[in-house]
């Protein structure tokens, strides 16, 4: 053993090791969510379940709120990605190719709705949902989704579009393209990585979004992170664990399907300050 | 020989001051016309005005005599290569290439023999499947010249296209760029700052200075006759020294011609090739030998000439053998170029 130690050296060790507890830290929860969810019975000494069994699965799919709000979750994360890919990819052009006034004060105010508490920006937003009736609504969910993303969905495209040369678009123009076939053929793929990456976080941030739900789409839209909070407070940890586990699975599959155009330089170069 | 491209009082100011005013340019049909001059000097301007990328104030062009001034750049018969980023990493050269080609609705096997034969053209046989990402800066610029030969333009417009190159490849491209245009019979207008490719590969230059024309020649009439000091200072190496015209220009002790008919103070300057030493006894200006460079097959001397500053001088290498570093000399010139004061 101490030849191989002394081979590969004290800092590849160390690296080791906290590449280990780096896995343990991340893996640990993950790996006891997997075993909890597929348990049958579970004594507390004991390392491992007594017996296997897939009866929490069938009691959450049962459950007829929690299929619900799966579909609802989903509806709700693609209407909200769509609509933000709508409005703020026309907007992060903008900001990438005009010189207009204020541009960086206007690219700076989304960064706004992350810098108060959130909880007190959506009761302020609430009020103003009651007097104009989206309380209770899928449009007011939707909006309130949407406040959270639109950094993402606005920051990120903006530096992929600004990595576009003038001379990419100019060269299109000159061999023949006219100004819609140019931004379809070679502005847009070429920005494609950076907002498929602000689409997936998009989808999952709203995913995930449990306060300004919870504030505004009660008690007509539960989510499924609100579903989540009963079924945490009502039913054993068995069954959240099933739930836990289809609420992560969308960020994981989603994760590694865009893992080919996902760098972490796109993800880095919407937050330089330029 | 017809006239393929004309501009006509061309105008454009920038809010910075920067532009061009009252560009007036005939081009011959196959002439390569460089335009040539320091930063700031219009010569972009007048290039994305023909391109279709920049709307000029006033003025019109004409290419084969028709103005081309309405139409954005995907309508006019000219093709551009840019500095640098003509080419889309997303696509394959074959995609970067066949892109104009399809939307000229060419057939596909038309378009595949085309490109592989373009590619044989610029020496880039068989790249058809690489992204621009594999190739060198140089393989880009080759395939960005290549796109545009294939859409036959009449008008090839080339921004600094070799610029960010090293030198030897710069030079490499300039040979290839000039038979690429002997054999296709192009049009071409280029743009540089780099006088010596401008001197090597047109057929007229054009220099620019502050959004004016100085000068439109041959590149040796340029070199041999620069019509302004702008020009004399901007091309090649040349020596200036003050001097008085009456009949005859006269500086120090010599005269010259005074064929121009000039009176008064005179800027007058001397290319180092037209720099004669004598020794202390000869006939010319008095001076003392600073400096003996030997550059190869020649050398560089540097003279002080008193009031009239220090000269350099082209010899060859056999004559500076003899000659030592402060030793007493006269100076004498084989040409001068004079030009009125302010």
């Amino acid at each position: 053993m101490r030849w191989y130690f002394r081979a590969v050296g004290a800092k590849r060790i160390i690296a080791f090791i906290v590449l280990a507890l780096f896995v343990i830290f991340f893996l640990g929860p993950l790996l006891n969510l997997l075993i909890l969810a597929f348990t049958g019975r579970w004594n507390y000494p004991d390392v491992l379940p007594h017996e296997w069994s897939l009866k929490w699965w069938t009691f959450v799919f049962q459950q007829e709120d929690i299929a619900n709000s799966m579909g609802l979750s989903f509806l709700i994360a693609a209407i909200v990605t769509g609509l933000s890919i709508v409005l703020c990819i026309p907007a992060a052009y903008a900001f990438a190719r005009i010189r207009f006034p204020l541009s960086r004060f206007f690219l700076f105010s989304f960064l706004l709705t992350h810098a108060f508490p959130k909880m007190g920006l959506y009761v302020s937003i609430a009020v103003l949902f009651y007097k104009l009736g989206l309380m209770n609504t899928l449009a007011g969910v939707v909006l309130i989704h949407m406040i959270n993303v639109l950094m993402y969905m606005t920051w990120i495209p903006t530096a992929s579009f600004r990595n576009i040369h003038a001379a990419q678009e100019e060269s299109a123009r000159d061999v023949g393209a006219g100004p819609f076939l140019v931004f379809r053929r070679i502005t847009l793929p070429m920005a494609m990585p950076g907002i498929l990456v602000a689409s997936i976080f998009t989808f999952l941030n709203s995913l995930d979004e449990a306060q300004g739900t919870f504030l505004v789409g009660i008690p007509n839209y539960k989510t499924m992170p609100i579903v989540m909070y009963s079924i945490i407070s009502d039913y054993p940890a068995y069954a959240g664990a099933v739930f836990s586990i289809i609420l992560t699975a969308p960020t994981v599959i989603l994760l590694l399907a865009a893992q080919r155009f996902v760098s972490a330089d796109v993800m880095a170069s919407g937050f330089q300050v330029k | 020989m017809s006239i393929q491209l004309s501009i006509r009082q061309l105008k454009k100011r920038y809010k910075t001051g920067d532009g061009v005013s009252d560009i007036s340019l005939d081009i011959r049909k196959g002439e390569l016309i460089t335009l040539l001059g320091p930063s700031g000097c219009g010569k972009t301007t007048v290039l994305r005005s023909i391109g279709g990328f920049l709307d000029p104030d006033a003025g019109d062009i004409l290419i084969e005599g028709k103005s081309v001034l309405g139409s954005p750049p995907e309508k006019r018969p000219t093709s551009m290569v840019f500095q640098s980023y003509n080419l889309w990493p997303h696509m394959t050269v074959y995609d970067n290439l066949a892109f104009g080609l399809k939307i000229r609705k060419m057939s596909k096997p038309a378009i595949k023999q085309a490109i592989s034969e373009v590619l044989e053209l610029v020496r880039l046989p068989g790249m058809e499947k690489k992204y621009p990402g594999q190739l060198s800066g140089g393989q880009q610029q080759r395939v960005a010249v290549a796109r545009s030969l294939l859409l036959k333009p009449a008008v090839l417009l080339l921004d600094e296209p070799f610029s960010a190159l090293d030198a030897k490849l710069r030079h490499e491209m300039r040979e290839e760029l000039r038979e690429i245009q002997a054999d296709s019979g192009l049009t071409m207008v280029f743009v540089t700052h780099d006088q010596e490719e401008a001197l090597s590969i047109s057929d007229r230059i054009v220099v620019m200075n502050k959004g004016n024309i100085e000068q439109i020649a041959s590149p040796q009439d340029i070199y041999d006759h620069p019509e302004t000091l702008f020009v004399a200072q901007f091309i090649g190496k040349m020596n200036f020294v003050k001097g008085v015209a009456d009949d005859r220009i006269r500086i120090g002790g010599l005269s010259f011609p005074n064929a121009q008919a000039h009176s008064g103070p005179v800027s007058i300057a001397i290319r180092p090739e037209d720099v004669i030493l004598n020794d202390a006894e000869g006939q010319g200006i008095p001076g003392i030998l600073k400096q003996i460079m030997v550059l190869g097959h020649y050398a560089e001397v540097s003279v002080e000439l008193g009031d009239h500053g220090t000269i350099r001088g082209f010899q060859p290498r056999e004559a500076v053998k003899s000659l030592q570093p402060g030793q007493k000399v006269t100076v004498h010139f084989a040409k001068v170029l004079t030009y009125s004061e302010g």
